[in-house]
């Protein structure tokens, strides 16, 4: 057994090596940087045989990807944050291609104002484009989700791209211990992409194109995506099933962490969820009964799963490291939606927005968190929505605003003279 | 588990020292996490590492808030706020400070519950570019918790090291040797911290937000203020130091520094305000007459503290 210390970035470009990914387009940004360089490196020196091309931005690298995807050869590529916005537009149009490759997004906070560390509004905002979307809360997850992501991706049943997502620092610079897959085994779990009809050939060329169309084939294309995710569903149950017998290690489509016995459940996505594993070992010791469920697969998003991992539990808190202005948590919103009328649904589903821009969660802060969501089941009444963030993170706020005043004041006194 | 904190300026190893002790863990048979912690631009500026090491999986993550132990390499970072260096230390934790001042001088001067231990800078290192410190530092954590065996230590220097080539890691083994004997009266010193209880946790102090005039409320920096208060000077390893004599006031060096911080005084000359420049050393790359030489920010420091001495170096 293999068993080495690496970043999450590096088990990103294990996890293209392992996948014998032929063409790699490739635009450099915080903090994802490391992966392409590690692939460069690993392509330089002959350990790996594939064509790496650097782009002159992420537009071009997703088109790069969905273009070589869509002639048979099997694609990887990366991203992270403004780079992902940034390729949007192709980001949906590669997926109304059908183009099946791996993108990798290594999660950062969006501008403005900047930061370079973790939330989630980046990768859930290509949530609606047709991409199949896992989220990794480890090292080690992150390289088995992308042979898993091309497992489901290239699956003729489904056909689209597939997102991978890991969180910037928490997991981009942070080693852990990963099991680096025997070779030949991930040949046998991913063996080489058959393209079927996807193909180009230089002596036999033919133009792929999309046409332009009006609503009623425009909905049958699109439509036929949703199905196509729908279909997704049991292709990742077949793939992670298959995943197991090989290396060991199940991914079902929710981590379920102490939760049989559980009667409150904390629901959150990435890393930080493993802080509300340690958060609700603590807990346990101390006799609360709590435990985590996180969604790993969220395009397709396993409704009857979460229905069952949620059923007849006290009350649940939803912390998402994510926020849609002017509507709240978006994981909250969605298991919201996934639980309407479920005759055992949980009657308290309480929010809470925390982690923003890799503001980090406290432990205390997991317990308060408990505490509110018992009290809520107890008093049958939902709590607010509770934005984490403390007096004294307000008591910073506010020596810096000082100093924005005095300098808007200095400016209009120097306007005036 | 174990909490371990490496703190130093950008360039000075802060990342490899964490990755050999979080190496010397895992050889030794330890679950470990280990990760630096940096911003935009860092070279000299206050960084720092940590390794969380347990015979158990890790769910923990991010930055270590209550530390067993913590390591500096660098002496002139431990009284910088923004460094971090003291948070979260308490009766529980070592900080063990490389520096040539005495333990008892750190210890009126920072008066902490933590205890201090001083390890000796090598001999004849640059006090800039403290190029021998991380080592030492991640061999003596090794020593302090008493768990790892020095074969541990020299194997993750050689796995950690070997891109660097044969000569430089040998040197560095021989370092990590020097730091392990010189840990020998400290072995056992630094222990895992017992687990948080729930049942007293200290609840956070939460605040509700509430929307304010959107003047206050959008993150607008309109003036210099901002950047009069980062005192970007503290991230200087070299310091630029113009010679009037040859500089032929061009300005090149004035239009090339990112920081402003070079400005024309009344002669035409330029000069370095010392608060602000980060010491990137673009000027001395640009001066076409090699007016500009870098002088090792500590040399420049104690020529400053001979007072028959100050200000020489700029007209020399
Ligand atoms: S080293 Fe030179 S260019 Fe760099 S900040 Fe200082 S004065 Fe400016
Ligand atoms: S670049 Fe050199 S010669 Fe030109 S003004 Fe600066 S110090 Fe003088």
């Amino acid at each position: 057994m293999n068993r080495v210390l690496i970043t999450g970035n590096g088990a990103a470009a294990w996890g293209a090596r392992l996948a014998a990914t032929d063409y790699v387009p490739a635009f450099p940004i915080t903090p994802q940087t490391e992966i392409i360089e590690t692939l460069s490196d690993w392509i330089a020196r002959g350990e790996m045989t594939a064509r790496m091309v650097t782009l002159e931005s992420e537009h071009s690298m997703l088109t790069a990807a969905g273009a070589a995807a869509a002639t048979g050869v099997r694609v990887f590529t990366a991203t992270s944050s403004q780079g992902l916005l940034y390729g949007m537009e192709m980001v949906y149009t590669v997926a109304g291609w059908r183009a099946p490759f791996v993108l990798v997004n290594v999660s950062r906070g969006l501008s403005a104002p900047i930061t370079l560390e973790p939330d989630h509004n980046d990768v859930l905002a290509a949530r609606d484009s047709g991409f199949l979307q896992i989220h990794a809360a480890t090292c080690q997850e992150v390289l088995d989700s992308i042979l898993i992501a091309y497992r489901l991706a290239e699956d003729s049943e489904v056909r689209l791209p597939a997102l991978v997502n890991l969180d910037g620092f928490y997991l981009s610079f942070t080693r852990e211990p990963v099991e680096i897959p025997e070779a030949h085994l991930v040949r046998e779990f991913l063996p080489a992409f058959d393209p079927e009809t996807l193909r180009f050939r230089a002596n036999a060329p033919e133009s792929q194109a999309v046409a332009v169309l009006g609503g009623g084939p425009y909905s049958y294309f699109r439509y036929e995506v949703h199905l196509a995710q729908g279909r997704a569903l049991a292709a990742f149950d077949r793939a992670t099933e298959e995943f197991q017998a090989a290396f060991g290690r199940a991914y079902a489509p929710f981590e379920a962490y102490r939760t049989e016995d559980a009667e409150i459940l904390f629901v959150m996505m990435g890393s930080f969820a493993t802080k509300a594993k340690a958060a609700v070992d603590a807990l346990r010791e101390a006799g609360t009964k709590v435990g985590l469920v996180r969604p790993r697969l969220l395009r397709p998003f396993p409704v009857t799963a979460l229905r069952g991992h949620l059923a007849g539990k006290r009350a649940v808190a939803v912390i998402d490291q994510n926020l849609s202005m002017g509507k709240g948590g978006i994981l909250h919103a969605e298991i919201a939606d996934a639980l309407y009328g479920a005759a055992d649904a949980p009657p308290i589903l309480a929010s809470f927005i925390g982690g923003l821009g890799g503001r980090d969660i406290a432990p205390e802060e997991f317990y308060e968190i408990a505490r509110i969501t018992r009290e809520a089941a107890d008093s049958g009444e939902t709590p607010p929505p509770r934005l984490l963030y403390t007096a004294a993170e307000l008591r910073e706020m506010r020596k810096l605003q000082t100093i924005a005043e005095a300098e808007h004041h200095m400016a209009k006194e120097a306007g005036k003279s | 588990m174990y909490r371990i904190r490496f703190h130093g300026r950008g360039g000075q190893g802060m990342k490899t020292a964490s990755r050999i002790l979080g190496t010397a863990f895992f050889r030794a048979g330890f679950e470990v996490q280990d990760a630096p912690r940096y911003g935009a631009e860092r070279r000299g500026a206050p960084v720092f590492a940590y390794v969380r090491a347990d015979r158990a999986p890790i769910f923990e993550r991010g930055v270590i808030l209550r530390p067993d132990l913590v390591l500096v390499a660098d002496d002139t970072i431990v009284p910088v706020p923004g460094a971090g260096v003291l948070a979260g230390l308490d009766g529980h934790s070592i900080l063990v400070i490389a520096s040539d001042t005495p333990e008892d001088v750190w210890r009126s001067r920072l008066k902490i519950p933590a205890r201090i231990v001083v390890i000796p800078l090598p001999e004849g290192e640059d006090a800039a570019e403290r190029r021998h410190v991380g080592v030492r530092l991640a061999a003596a954590a090794a020593r302090l918790t008493g768990v790892l065996g020095l074969g541990d230590v020299k194997g993750a220097v050689e796995e950690e090291l070997k891109r660097l080539g044969p000569e430089a890691t040998a040197e560095n083994l021989n370092n990590a040797e020097v730091a392990w004997q010189w840990a020998v009266p400290h072995e056992g010193l630094v222990s895992e911290r017992p687990a948080m209880s729930v049942a007293d946790y200290e609840r956070p102090q939460w605040v509700d937000l509430h929307a304010e005039d959107t003047a206050r409320s959008a993150p607008i920096i309109r003036g210099e203020a901002t950047s009069v208060e980062v005192r970007t000077g503290l991230w200087r390893v070299y310091r630029p130091v113009i010679s009037h004599d040859h500089c032929v006031k061009c300005g090149l060096c004035m239009a090339y520094c990112p920081d402003g911080a070079i400005t024309p005084n009344a002669q035409g000359f330029p000069e370095v305000d010392l608060e602000h420049c980060k010491g990137c050393m673009i000027c001395v790359a640009q001066c076409p007459v090699h007016a500009i030489a870098a002088v090792s920010e500590a040399d420049a420091r104690e020529k400053e503290t001979q007072p028959s001495l100050a200000g020489q170096g700029e007209k020399a």
